[in-house]
């Protein structure tokens, strides 16, 4: 009884692991920066190119650093979330503009709105590579120490925004700097 | 027939041309070959299964322009993969290393073949003791009387 139990019994493990990889997403690579301190630059500001910003700035603060660009079509998915997200008072939002034009980019925020506190230009990708970047759009979660905290790879969801962005900034908005 | 397979070769040798990575140059034949095998060895994370020699993406040919760019500055290998390892993880090397996180990857064929081997020596040893204990001594008596009664 058992003896012939025991092939079935495998076919369900193999059936279950092969299930599990099937929900994964390959896409997801976990970032080695997470608990590291975020990469530092200093970039030209979107709207003002006189004016720089860079993480150095923003210490204190908890941000989130937002990867786009106005070619990537999953940006265009996950704007208005951004924008519903811009109407938190407290969010500290950089809008990573990546390999982009720059007229592009200001078009598409005049046109579908700016959820950004600030938006920094990569014009040749080069922080993006220091940020391990490899698909837009993909958002970052910095806390009040520099640290990386999460990293989202693709669009954001509203379900992604509720049950996991807010709940993490509230969190880390409570540590001390 | 002839001439239209002849413009199909032609195509597809123009397409094999485009898909080919920009020229770069070393003045050292030696760094020529690190860079070829960098490449190769970096996986590209757009397209996943490829490496950034094969690869066309954009992201790829940033990469290759980065290792070329390392490689003229007189860094090691082992530096360049770690300046990739730290941006993109473990992910982006084809042979992964050996650590916490991978044993599995490593060890795990091992383990399979162990058990495997225990389960054949197994079967086969019960198999053994099966044929022998088929016959036992008063039967092979029986069968000698029977024989010896024939004569």
């Amino acid at each position: 009884m058992l003896r012939s139990l025991l092939p079935l019994a495998l076919f369900v493990l193999l059936i279950g692991f092969l299930a599990a990889g099937l929900n994964l997403n390959p896409r997801e690579v976990p970032s080695p920066l997470v608990g590291r301190p975020a990469p530092q630059f200093l970039l030209k500001q979107l709207h003002e190119i006189d004016k720089t910003l860079g993480p150095a700035d923003l210490k204190g603060k908890v941000w989130v650093l937002n990867v786009w660009a106005s070619w990537c079509v999953s940006c265009r998915a996950e704007h208005p979330i951004l924008n519903a997200w811009s109407s938190d008072k407290n969010l500290f939002l950089i809008g990573l503009n990546y390999k982009d034009a720059q007229n592009d980019a200001l078009q598409w925020l005049r046109r579908l709105g700016n959820p950004y506190t600030y938006s920094v230009v990569d014009r040749d990708g080069r922080v993006g590579l220091d940020w391990g970047v490899y698909g837009v759009p993909e958002s970052f979660v910095i806390d009040k120490k520099g640290i990386i905290r999460y990293k989202h790879i693709g669009p954001i969801t509203m379900e992604d925004l509720n049950s996991i962005l807010k709940p993490l900034l509230a969190e880390l908005e409570g540590e001390s700097a | 027939m002839k001439r239209v397979l002849t413009v199909v070769f032609f195509c597809m040798l123009w397409s094999f041309a485009a898909a080919k990575v920009e020229v770069v140059e070393f003045s050292d034949p030696e760094d020529s070959k690190r860079y070829k095998t960098l490449i190769k060895e970096l996986r590209c994370m757009v397209c996943q299964n490829q490496n950034i020699a094969s690869s066309n993406a954009d992201l790829a040919k940033d990469l290759r322009q980065q290792v070329y760019q390392r490689i003229a500055n007189g860094e090691t290998n082992e530096q360049i993969v770690a300046f990739m390892v730290a941006r993109y993880g473990d992910f982006v090397l084809y042979k992964p290393p050996l650590n916490a996180k991978t044993s599995l990857l490593w060890l795990g064929p091992f383990v399979l073949l162990i058990v495997a081997v225990s389960v054949m020596i197994i079967l086969i040893r019960k198999r053994k003791i099966q044929t022998t204990s088929d016959i036992d001594d008063e039967e092979i008596d029986r069968v000698r009387r029977l024989l010896d009664n024939n004569k």
